[in-house]
């Protein structure tokens, strides 16, 4: 923690961009990967959670 | 940074629960009853499309060969097996069971995502000497509700398989766009100094749906409006909710770090 207080904001920034992408990067897997494998899989979640599905 | 990964992955695996529950009780019976529609088992105006015939596909999917009762016919119950092999899109869980399970993997997965998107804005806004407290998380779950579900839902409705819809891909782009522009909008219209940065937000707010999403060219729905309805108004809610739940929790775990 006192690392992430000792470092300079552009690092915080950084680390903060970081995070947000990994979020990013499962939604994307999650709800628009086009994949036939990962449509089935997330088929029922994609609908209702209003995804565009096929 | 492990501080933002493990609130927001925590915050996300329980609203993922939460949201996987919500929906094999409220909506997945639906999604179920609209395939066996998709399918042509099932015709609309033939009767049979009673909630009790929902609950009882969906038991029959989660429990396996027993526990059936004598409310659907047994020919329909064999239908109810064969539905996702004959899928055309696949839904290709396989067997009950595994839909479960990989709908539960699903949940956690995508709320995960959002709780990591989330908290990582929370840590901007931090930066930025915007403090939040347990009341603005949940408003900053509701606004994630409105960006990734409700403002995209105003354009692309929750849809059931059978549904007709506009070309795919055009329908992604819009889809991210209006995530993408609501976000920001949103954020100018609470945070923007001074009032044409807020006008901003507004206009953000607004632009996709002036623009439009892509539309189907007609109407040809397969399924049911009473449950096409009832599943657009479930899915909605049942994301509303779990986003309340992710923002509230996200946002006091996050604050949980020690002060120095």
């Amino acid at each position: 923690m006192n690392l992430i207080q000792t470092t300079a904001r552009s690092n915080v920034l950084a680390q903060t961009l970081f995070v947000a992408l990994i979020g990013l990067t499962l939604v994307f897997a999650a709800g628009f990967a086009q994949s036939q494998g990962l449509h089935d899989a997330a088929h029922d979640m994609r609908h209702s959670t209003g995804f565009p599905c096929h | 940074m492990k501080h933002m990964l493990s609130s927001a992955l925590v915050a996300g695996f329980v609203a993922g629960l939460l949201c996987a529950l919500l929906q094999f009780l409220l909506v997945q019976p639906e999604i179920v009853l609209a395939e066996r529609y998709e399918a042509g088992e099932l015709l609309h105006f033939q009767g049979l499309a009673n909630p009790q015939d929902a609950a009882t596909a969906a038991d029959h999917s989660a429990h396996g060969a027993d526990g059936h009762t004598a409310v659907v016919p047994a020919e329909e119950i064999t239908h109810a097996h064969s539905e996702e092999a004959t899928h055309e899109h696949g839904a290709g869980a396989g067997s009950g069971k595994n839909r479960q399970a990989l709908t539960v993997l699903f949940a956690v997965l995508t709320y995960c995502g959002y709780g990591l998107a989330l908290v990582a804005g929370m840590n901007l806004a931090d930066q930025l000497g915007i403090k939040l407290g347990l009341a603005q998380g949940i408003l900053w779950g509701l606004s994630g509700f409105l960006a990734f579900q409700m403002m995209p839902a105003l354009g692309l409705q929750p849809d059931l398989p059978g549904t007709p819809a506009a070309d795919f891909s055009a329908r992604q782009v819009w889809w991210l766009a209006t995530a993408a522009a609501t976000v920001a909008g949103l954020w100018f219209a609470a945070y923007g100094g001074g009032i044409w940065q807020r006008a901003a937000g507004v206009v953000l707010l607004a632009a996709p749906h002036v623009w439009g999403a892509p539309e189907a060219t007609g109407f040809g729905g397969v399924v049911p409006p009473e449950l096409a309805s009832a599943f657009a108004a479930r899915s909605l809610a049942v994301g509303m909710i779990t986003w309340a739940v992710l923002g509230g929790l996200a946002v006091t775990l996050w604050r949980s770090e020690p002060a120095s």
